[in-house]
């Protein structure tokens, strides 16, 4: 038996590992799998949640959570062969202006 | 007992791939420990008798979404990331407030919430249960997400397609 805070605890732990990439990965690829990590974070405590309110409707709302990264990870993808495309570079740093 | 030592197990994989994430320089390291975080992601939502999410976990983000990572990584050919004065600046302010704000959180996880615990399977979460509060209960927004990946697929094949894609497109057909 685990305390539901333990769930919690982890879920924060991945959460604040997703946004301190975010905020010190200057590859854009890297930065994107934070976010990434940073969802994965939350549904974690989504089934929790569900686990102990044994609601279901936890579980349904992660797989919306899936589905919204999944489609965010093709789009975001694409961008960035796009963004690639046009300046040669991944660096986020040489990436400040909106059009060359 | 067995449960707890599983969530320790499982918990520590997911927050060392998550740590190294971070510490690694090259982007192919850090995709590759993303999988070992969203797989024992999979095992903890097999403990707490989510057993449908824990399959789509695995099918769908550890799969597919990583995949397609890995796949920009090799098609892009990125390679190790470089310092520059931006990101020393992020390193020296966002790590500290990072530190304070998951101490922060935590203390408040642990002092408000309730000391009930989630015994392992309490749920049941499997397929035909999910399945039918998908399709009676949330079917409008389940609609909806096809709607929404409709329009991802459009956007990622007219994002990702060439300049002059268009052009020659026309003229061939």
């Amino acid at each position: 038996m685990v305390p539901l805070s333990c769930y919690l605890v982890l879920s924060g732990i991945l959460f604040a590992c997703g946004v301190t990439g975010f905020l010190i990965k200057r590859n854009i690829i890297t930065i994107f799998m934070s976010i990434e990590l940073m969802l994965n974070g939350v549904n974690l405590s989504f089934v929790a949640f569900a686990a102990q309110w044994k609601a279901l409707s936890g579980q349904v709302f992660v797989f919306f959570v899936m589905v919204v990264a999944a489609a965010e990870a093709a789009v975001g993808l694409a961008i960035i062969i796009a963004v690639f495309r046009t300046r040669k570079t991944l660096n986020v740093d040489y990436v400040n202006l909106l059009k060359l | 007992m067995l449960h707890l030592l599983l969530f320790l197990v499982f918990g520590c994989a997911c927050g060392a791939g998550a740590i190294n994430l971070l510490v690694q320089r090259h982007p192919i390291n850090s995709a590759l420990s993303l999988v070992v975080v969203m797989g024992s992601l999979a095992g903890e939502y097999l403990l707490l008798g989510a057993e449908f999410v824990a399959a789509i976990q695995v099918i769908v983000y550890a799969g597919a979404i990583m995949v397609l990572f890995v796949f920009v990584i090799m098609l892009l050919n990125a390679g190790e990331e470089e310092r520059t004065s931006g990101s020393r600046v992020a390193l020296v302010l966002g790590v500290p407030g990072m530190l304070i704000g998951a101490v922060l959180v935590a203390w408040l996880l642990v002092e408000r919430s309730s000391t009930v615990t989630v015994a392992a399977g309490a749920l049941p979460g499997d397929p035909q249960t999910i399945g039918w509060l998908l399709f009676h209960d949330y079917l409008l927004p389940f609609e909806v997400t096809s709607i929404l990946v409709l329009i991802a697929i459009m956007g990622a094949v007219a994002l990702a397609s060439p300049p002059g894609m268009d052009a020659s497109a026309k003229k061939e057909g």
